[in-house]
């Protein structure tokens, strides 16, 4: 009945979140939303803190401050039931695919619908063989994951983080390590199958020209704060100094090329003397 | 799917492991003989039982007949009081005669049953009037040297 | 000065750690056993573990087994030979091996080949971020992978320690009746005349139950709680060996004190 009002159009909704691994603080007051339907990219530099963003959306970490919205659910409210079957809805996709080993890829693919199914063996086999066949792998069923290349094993792990057709999908650098087909493939699976199941999705990169190209915001985070948002056509025009770097690739900005050091010169002296 | 031959493998598995449990238990250990046949308890006292232990052998004309299964001291005779469990297709008349017996000459000791002529047998708790003790190698040499030098 | 203050800064950190350690632990047994009505209805993941870590068990269990009763029937026939007691070598091999050296040498060797094969296991899926991904699709990795692998190991390791004596017994009759030849009557006489069934084999089943329970523990906790790093897991791994021994040794001590006094 309220799902005129604007913060319910957003499934995932940050406010003010802030993060720290003891004394170490990662993330210092993250505001960030993801509406239905849309495929949502969060960049930024390595060790920026943008997969710890998405653990926390994901409920596996808990936020030290601000509140973390899911499906219109305060996750630190939530207690492991609750987000076990928030969980359900939701579909991961690790960087390196984390298929599981000990299985093949069909096993893998089916994986969540026996967990959480009572569906026959036939349904079963039906809805599998149409995932895999989505991301074009139908003939792969019978594989272990040790037999396959790394964009196969993305690629499966999409099958995977789909079998349950989630409401949100969310993506640890899906372009980490693909040569430039697999990423081309891997970036148009993305799309569509967002497309396809009306979901919404988060993708945690570093690839700024594959992300542009399929995503519909962008947020760049940079030591933990948001650096930078916009559609990617405002983020190819931007004149902010950050996202020109990043853009740009430009080995210096305000992203330094030198961890915070004492000159050269003074250094070298120091240790002679 | 593979599954078929590894339940074999499992099944397989447990079956060997309860083979080796019963030829633990009937082959090795005497759980076919004594000790799970039904027993009544017989009480017996004695000034000394030497070094008899818990779970000794109870022997009538050297065949096992039960195991000692308690020793206390009676604070009121002060004299050892011995329970023992005695198999109850084994029965014994109300004047048999135990004694506490050594197998050669350092083995363990073990009760003797000496079977006595009683019309009556004995029944679950009763207790033996005459126990004869254990022959204690140190009083025996004691004795025989002051016989010795009484001479 | 300094070096004393970083000396006991140092050690007090490490006290710290493992009291957080210890008390995960008891966190983390909770959980397990909380979880484990849920594998039991799916028997078949247990029955997969019981595989792996008793049925892949077996040929060294048994090999070692043959060989240890095989030594204690050398070695018994000689001690006992000089009392001219070599017929009581029954006796010695059957209580030696019921009462100790089944479950305490089947525990060692249980620990070094299942319980490090799963801590491995464990620490890889960790590694590869299985777990995680495991409970982001809502299934409990302690429910799905840890609880399995604990109960196989539990049930697996009686059954490894009754075939381990059964073998050694066979080994040291192999020994003393067929070779050396003692009276095969005065063997297996003498050995059913003085071992119990109660005392003697049951107080063994339940030394090699306490065993499997202690080593099937440290190996689930030790990959679970490895640093996800390739040599995180290998440290993972000589931790479960070193401290499965020694909780092995321990426990036998403990449980011996209580089972055969007097």
């Amino acid at each position: 009945m309220s799902f005129k009002h604007p913060l319910d159009e957003c499934f995932v909704r940050l406010k003010d979140v802030h993060f720290a691994y003891g004394e170490r603080s990662i993330l210092q007051g993250i505001d960030l939303s993801v509406r239905r339907g849309q495929v949502v990219a969060i960049m930024g530099g390595s060790g920026s803190g943008k997969t710890t963003l998405l653990r926390l959306i994901g409920g596996q970490l808990r936020a030290s401050q601000g509140e973390v919205r899911v499906a219109g659910s305060e996750l630190s409210r939530l207690g492991r039931n609750d987000m076990y079957a928030l969980r359900r809805r939701m579909g991961m996709l690790f960087q390196f695919g984390a298929l599981f080993t000990d299985m093949s890829v069909f096993d893998n693919v089916a994986f969540p619908l026996r967990e959480h199914t009572d569906l026959p063996p036939e349904v079963i086999r039906d809805l599998v063989l149409m995932k895999l066949d989505a991301v074009g792998l139908r003939g792969a069923g019978k594989l272990m994951p040790s037999e396959l290349s790394g964009g196969m094993a993305r690629r499966v792990a999409l099958a995977r983080a789909v079998a349950l057709d989630p409401m949100l999908i969310m993506y640890d650098e899906p372009f980490a390590g693909l040569d430039p087909i697999s990423l081309g493939v891997v970036g148009q699976l993305i799309r569509r199958l967002n497309d396809a199941l009306g979901a919404s999705s988060i993708l945690v990169t570093h690839d700024v020209h594959e992300s542009l190209a399929i995503v519909d915001y962008v947020y760049f985070v940079s030591d933990g704060r948001i650096a930078a948002e916009g559609t990617p056509d405002e983020i190819r025009a931007s004149r902010d100094p950050f996202v020109h770097q990043f853009v740009h690739a430009e080995i210096d900005g305000p992203v330094p090329f030198h961890y915070p050091a004492e000159p050269i010169g003074q250094a070298l002296l120091g240790s002679s003397g | 799917m593979s599954r078929t031959t590894l339940d074999l493998w499992v099944g397989l598995f447990v079956l060997i492991g309860a083979a080796a449990l019963l030829f633990l238990s009937l082959r090795v250990g005497n759980l076919s003989s004594a000790n799970f046949a039904e027993t009544y308890s017989i009480r017996v006292q004695f000034d000394n039982i030497g070094g008899l232990k818990v779970r000794a052998p109870v022997k009538s004309a050297g065949v096992v007949v039960g195991r000692v299964s308690d020793i206390r001291l009676n604070t009121e005779s002060y004299r050892a009081e011995v329970i023992m469990n005695l198999d109850t297709r084994f029965e014994f008349p109300r004047d048999t005669v135990a004694s506490i017996l050594t197998s050669g000459l350092l083995g363990e000791q073990y009760i003797g049953l000496d079977a006595g002529a009683d019309e009556e047998m004995l029944k679950g708790g009763d207790g033996l009037q005459i126990g004869q003790s254990a022959v204690v190698l140190e009083k025996l040499i004691g004795q025989f040297m002051f016989n010795k030098a009484a001479e | 000065m300094e070096h004393a203050i970083s000396f006991v800064r140092r050690l007090g950190a490490s006290l710290v750690d493992s009291v957080w350690r210890l008390g995960f632990a008891a966190r983390f047994m909770m959980l397990l056993l909380i979880y484990s009505g849920q594998s039991f209805r799916r028997v078949h993941l247990t029955i997969r573990e019981i595989y792996f870590s008793g049925v892949l068990s077996l040929l060294i269990i048994v090999v070692s087994g043959l060989f240890v009763g095989m030594v204690l029937g050398l070695q018994g026939y000689e001690t006992l030979q000089r009392f001219g007691s070599g017929d009581a070598l029954g006796v010695l091999v059957a209580l030696s091996l019921t009462r100790e050296l089944g479950p305490v040498v089947a525990g060692l060797l249980f620990a070094s080949r299942a319980g490090s094969a799963v801590t491995a296991e464990i620490g890889l899926m960790k590694v590869t971020e299985q777990l995680k991904a495991m409970d982001m699709m809502a299934v409990s990795p302690i429910a799905r992978v840890v609880a399995p692998r604990f109960w196989g190991g539990v049930i697996s390791m009686p059954f490894l320690a009754a075939i381990f004596s059964t073998m050694g017994v066979l080994g040291g009759w192999l020994i003393g009746v067929v070779f050396i030849g003692v009276d095969a009557g005065a063997f297996w006489s003498q050995m059913q005349a003085a071992v119990d069934f109660r005392y003697d084999i049951l107080n063994g089943v339940i030394k090699s139950v306490v065993f499997g329970i202690a080593v099937s523990l440290i190996a689930v906790f030790e990959g679970y709680d490895c640093t996800p790093t390739a040599e995180g897991v290998s440290r993972a791994i000589t931790r479960t060996v070193v401290s499965s021994a020694l909780a092995i040794l321990a426990l036998d001590f403990v449980l011996t004190s209580f089972m055969f006094r007097g």
